[in-house]
């Protein structure tokens, strides 16, 4: 019987995933976007899983919310690239060392 | 095993080599569109679990909006794939640790806790849909946050566009509309009145 | 609360004015200028006179805070007023003095650079003095004085172009630094001793510290903190030594001498031991000091007078050596005939000084006796006013300064009968001065105003001393009389110089004005009250008394030097190692130039650049930043300025916050 255990070791291997992901793409702003998309969705499935099996809809209600924000965020952090792409001619996170002291 | 574990195992599987993929695909592209895969079989888990709802928003917001301006920038820019696959393995052995340390940690909490295992799913058995039940506590408990979180679209919005719109360079077109709206015919057709083409010959030789 | 009222207008009314003609003078023009400040002193002054009236048939006291200033633990420090007999005498005073004199500048001052700015600053110093006068606490007390002593500082200062003039200020600024730092001292002490600077609770509390000493040093805390609070009425009245910036404050116009550094504010620290008489009464030693002191001011100080050839000098040396005599009143328990000297000599002197305006006017700004002379019949209003005032100076009776002067001489006799430390010595010395004042006095009159008209002989282009000519009046334009904003005044002041001597004695002597006010030594108080005397009686009986002798003698002396230079050659070559050392101020001058001065700056010196360069900027300042300098050095590696290196961290962080939670939760 698949019980709240088997969701919630899927979810922590997802953001295991994830986390793996921020790293291994250092140099791919792109792809740390999408492996925090990924994160966010790990996330979820937690609240999802939690608010079924303790039958509490607060947890929906969460993600709903998280969604809103992980939505305006995906639009704002892509905007951002678009102009940084713009002005360096790359996604590479490297060559964003503006802020080095 | 009943079909419920097996739907179960396929679905998770799917997902787990999708958000594998999406970590190591070489071309961005390819790792948006697991991404995709990995939001279609997220939202397939959900709905196992009763949130019908949710599971469809998902793939509403996910599937048809972001992953959709994800493509959208992915394919506009023109990026040096060989320039940012550099340093990916060498990146490796630190990633797969850090990976591991933190999915030990959440595995030990996630086995050992109390109140993981709490809970049996003796489900109330009512009639009330999810959509129905969380429309009802969203829109009366949580009317106020339901605002802030249009607020933070609309922010999104509007920020989305401040932050690419390039009013300055000529290349950019677009439209003002008052003018638009305020043209009648005479300032849409202006006559000139202009002398007539002769040729001139002395200074055509 | 009508009272509160008229004291509020007759403290703010000058402040008024001053800030008025300061902030916006360039704009008011000098005519809006000049009437407004005079106006605001005119009002104050009304006020001061109501208030005398008030307290001579009323008795008026009034003792209470204005507001609160600020509270420290339980200290609080407040703005208060304190309204008896001794303020209302001093008010009238001051408030007085000053409208002469602001009447006064119209005509001196006139034509010159800076003409509001001379008006906004005597108008400042009018109510810096008043607020010296009312105040009911140490810390207003030394605010005033502080005061004061700025406006003079930029008063000597006014002409701020000539060099000789801002090291004048710069002199008097500096001395008056020591002298205020034995009066923060003081005041320190009295906070420290008694708990309270409100006087009334300091002389309640005074029989209770009366036995306690200082430090464990075995001396009185009392006789201490009364010799340090002296010591800022030394730098502040120029007492010996502390009066070496006095004669040099001559580089200020000339109704500033008479307003700031001979009628009042020279005699804020008469002013500061008369109002804390009680507080004297319980240290002999203080008292005594501050006799000798005096007798020293007043007789060796006014021998100065008699070689000085600028004629704003000699009645400089002349204050000093009044100055003295109030001191030696103070020191013998006679402070009320101190504050009564105080009074007619304010009177006189700025009458002298304001007179000695009048001639250097007519001079063309011209200040060297030697080429004056013969200005009597040129100008007979200044010349009558000059003999008044050096009538009620020389102590010939019945004008002004016979009265206090000889109730000095008297209170001196009275200690020196109880046997007081040193007043043999302070006898002596002022019954000299008596000679020594009529002889200087009358030296002055004589050169200025007799024989030959020398001022036809010289050339303007020569006088180094006074190199700016407003009034470009070169050449031989005869002298002629002031115009009436500058004789006015002097009229003024002449006729207080002959009477106020005879209508203030019954108050002030022997009199019960200041009952509760002013407490004379027990001797001095059972020797007025065994005889009393009336003024008349005092006349009749001064006939057949030394004093009026020596004074007159002195006057003789002058003359007869004035009309045979024989005489004079005969003296000078007499006395020749004497007349050196007093040319050179008795060494007053060297001392403090070539010997406390360099010690002073090799002091600092050596403390500027061990404290300031090493220790301070070095270790603390500079030292500091580059220890962070170093730290930033290494911690700047981890500011590599990636995203992706702070994601790293950010990551870690979580990490480390994970294990942490794990860790708990698994427990």
């Amino acid at each position: 019987m698949i019980g709240m255990t088997h969701y919630l070791v899927l979810s922590a291997i997802l953001f295991a995933l994830s986390v793996m992901g921020i790293f291994l793409n250092r140099k791919n702003v792109i792809v740390v976007l999408m492996s925090i998309e990924l994160m966010l969705l790990a996330v979820n499935f937690n609240f999802v899983t939690f608010s079924s099996f303790l039958h509490n809809v607060a947890g929906q209600i969460f993600v709903f919310f998280t969604l809103t924000v992980a939505a305006a965020e995906a639009a704002i952090g892509l905007a951002i690239l678009i102009i940084l792409f713009r002005n360096l001619r790359s996604i590479n996170v490297q060559d964003m060392d503006q802020l080095k002291g | 095993m009943d079909v419920t574990s097996v739907l179960f195992y396929v679905f998770s599987a799917i997902l787990l080599i999708s958000g594998l993929r999406v970590i190591t695909a070489k071309n961005p592209v390819h790792a948006a569109l697991f991404l995709v895969l990995a939001f279609v079989n997220a939202s397939c888990l959900w709905m196992m679990l009763g949130a019908e709802f949710l599971s469809l928003t998902l793939i509403l917001v996910y599937v048809g909006a972001v992953m959709v301006l994800f493509l959208f920038v992915v394919m506009m820019l023109d990026v040096d794939l060989e320039a940012i696959r550099k340093g990916f393995w060498k990146n490796f052995p630190m990633a797969l640790v850090l990976g591991v340390v933190v999915l030990i940690e959440m595995l030990l909490v996630v086995l050992k806790n109390p109140l993981v295992t709490m809970s049996a799913n003796s489900d109330p058995a009512t009639n009330i849909s999810n959509s129905n039940k969380l429309g009802w506590v969203l829109y009366t408990q949580y009317s106020y946050p339901v605002e802030l979180a249009s607020m933070v679209l609309l922010l999104g919005l509007v920020v989305a566009v401040a932050l690419t719109l390039r009013k300055s360079e000529k290349a950019a077109k677009y439209q003002n509309i008052s003018k638009q709206v305020a043209t009648d015919s005479k300032t849409r057709f202006t006559m000139i009145k202009m002398d007539a083409e002769v040729e001139d010959k002395g200074e055509a030789q | 609360m009508t009272e509160m009222n008229l004291y509020l207008t007759i403290i703010l009314s000058p402040l008024l004015a001053s800030t008025i003609v300061g902030l916006f003078g360039f704009a008011l023009g000098k005519k809006i200028s000049h009437s407004l400040t005079i106006l605001g002193v005119l009002i104050s002054t009304i006020g001061s006179y109501c208030l005398l009236n008030k307290v001579l048939n009323g008795g008026l006291t009034y003792d209470g805070p204005l507001y609160t200033w600020l509270t420290v633990g339980t200290q609080s420090y407040s703005v208060g007023i304190l309204v008896d007999s001794l303020t209302a005498t001093m008010l009238t005073i001051v408030t007085s003095v000053s409208l002469m004199v602001h009447i006064y500048t119209i005509g001196y001052m006139k034509g010159e650079e800076g003409y509001e700015r001379f008006f906004s600053y005597i108008s400042l110093f009018t109510f810096m003095m008043i607020m010296l006068v009312m105040a009911n606490n140490f810390i207003q007390l030394f605010f005033g004085w502080e005061g004061v002593g700025l406006v003079s500082y930029l008063l000597i200062g006014f002409y701020f172009q000539r060099e000789s003039a801002t090291f004048a200020n710069l002199k008097a600024f500096l001395i008056n630094r020591i002298g205020d730092l034995g009066f923060l001292l003081g005041i320190g002490l009295v906070l420290a001793y008694f708990g309270t600077l409100n006087y009334a609770e300091v002389f309640a509390k005074l029989h209770e510290i009366s036995g306690v000493t200082f430090l464990n040093t075995g001396w009185n805390a009392i006789t201490v903190i009364c010799l340090l609070l002296f010591v800022g009425a030394m730098g502040k009245s120029a007492q010996f030594p502390l009066h070496v910036w006095l004669p040099d404050s001559m580089e200020g116009p000339t109704p500033i001498s008479a307003l700031i550094h001979a009628a009042t504010m020279v005699t804020a620290g008469i002013f500061m031991v008369a109002r804390l008489s009680p507080m004297y009464n319980m240290s002999e030693t203080a008292l005594s000091f501050i006799a000798i002191i005096g007798a020293i001011n007043a007789l060796f100080l006014g021998l100065l007078g008699l070689i000085q050839n600028d004629i704003k000098r000699v009645v400089a040396y002349s204050t000093l050596s009044q100055l003295g005599y109030m001191a030696v009143a103070l020191g013998c328990g006679a402070y009320s005939v101190g504050i009564f000297h105080l009074m007619t000599h304010a009177f006189f002197k700025a009458l002298l000084f304001l007179a000695a305006g009048s001639v250097i006017v007519a001079m063309h700004h011209e200040q060297d006796m030697r080429k004056m002379g013969g200005l009597w019949k040129y100008m007979p209003i200044t010349y009558l006013v000059t003999i008044i005032g050096n009538l009620a100076l020389a102590g010939i009776p019945p004008f002004a300064g016979f009265f206090s002067k000889d109730m000095i001489l008297d209170a001196a006799s009275n200690a020196h009968e109880h046997h007081m430390f040193g007043s043999s010595f302070v006898v002596f010395c002022v019954y000299a001065a008596v000679f020594v004042t009529a002889c200087y006095s009358f030296r002055q009159l004589f050169m200025t105003f007799h024989g030959k008209e020398r001022f036809r002989e010289v050339h303007h282009d020569d006088h180094g001393h006074d190199g700016h000519d407003a009034h470009g009046g070169h050449g031989h334009s005869e002298p002629k009389e002031s115009p009436w904003v500058i004789t006015l005044p002097l009229v003024l002041l002449a006729i207080p110089s002959v009477i106020i001597g005879w209508l203030a004695f019954d108050k002030f002597v022997p009199g019960e004005f200041f009952n509760g006010t002013i407490y004379n030594a027990q001797f001095f108080a059972e020797e007025i009250a065994k005889d009393p005397i009336a003024p008349l009686a005092m006349i009749m009986h001064s006939l057949h008394q030394l004093p009026v002798y020596l004074a007159l003698s002195g006057i003789i002396v002058a003359f007869i030097a004035h009309k045979s230079p024989a005489f004079v050659a005969v003296v000078k070559a007499v006395f020749k190692p004497v007349i050196y050392v007093m040319e050179r101020k008795y060494f007053m001058d060297d001392l403090f130039i070539n010997i406390f001065a360099p010690i002073g700056r090799a002091l600092g010196k050596i403390l500027w650049s061990i404290g300031d360069i090493l220790l301070i900027d070095g270790l603390i300042v500079n030292g500091s930043a580059r220890v962070i300098a170093i730290f930033s050095k290494i911690f700047r590696r981890a500011q590599t300025g990636y995203v992706n290196s702070a994601a790293t961290y950010m990551v870690l962080g979580v990490l480390i916050l994970l294990t942490f939670c794990t860790g708990l939760i698994l427990h």
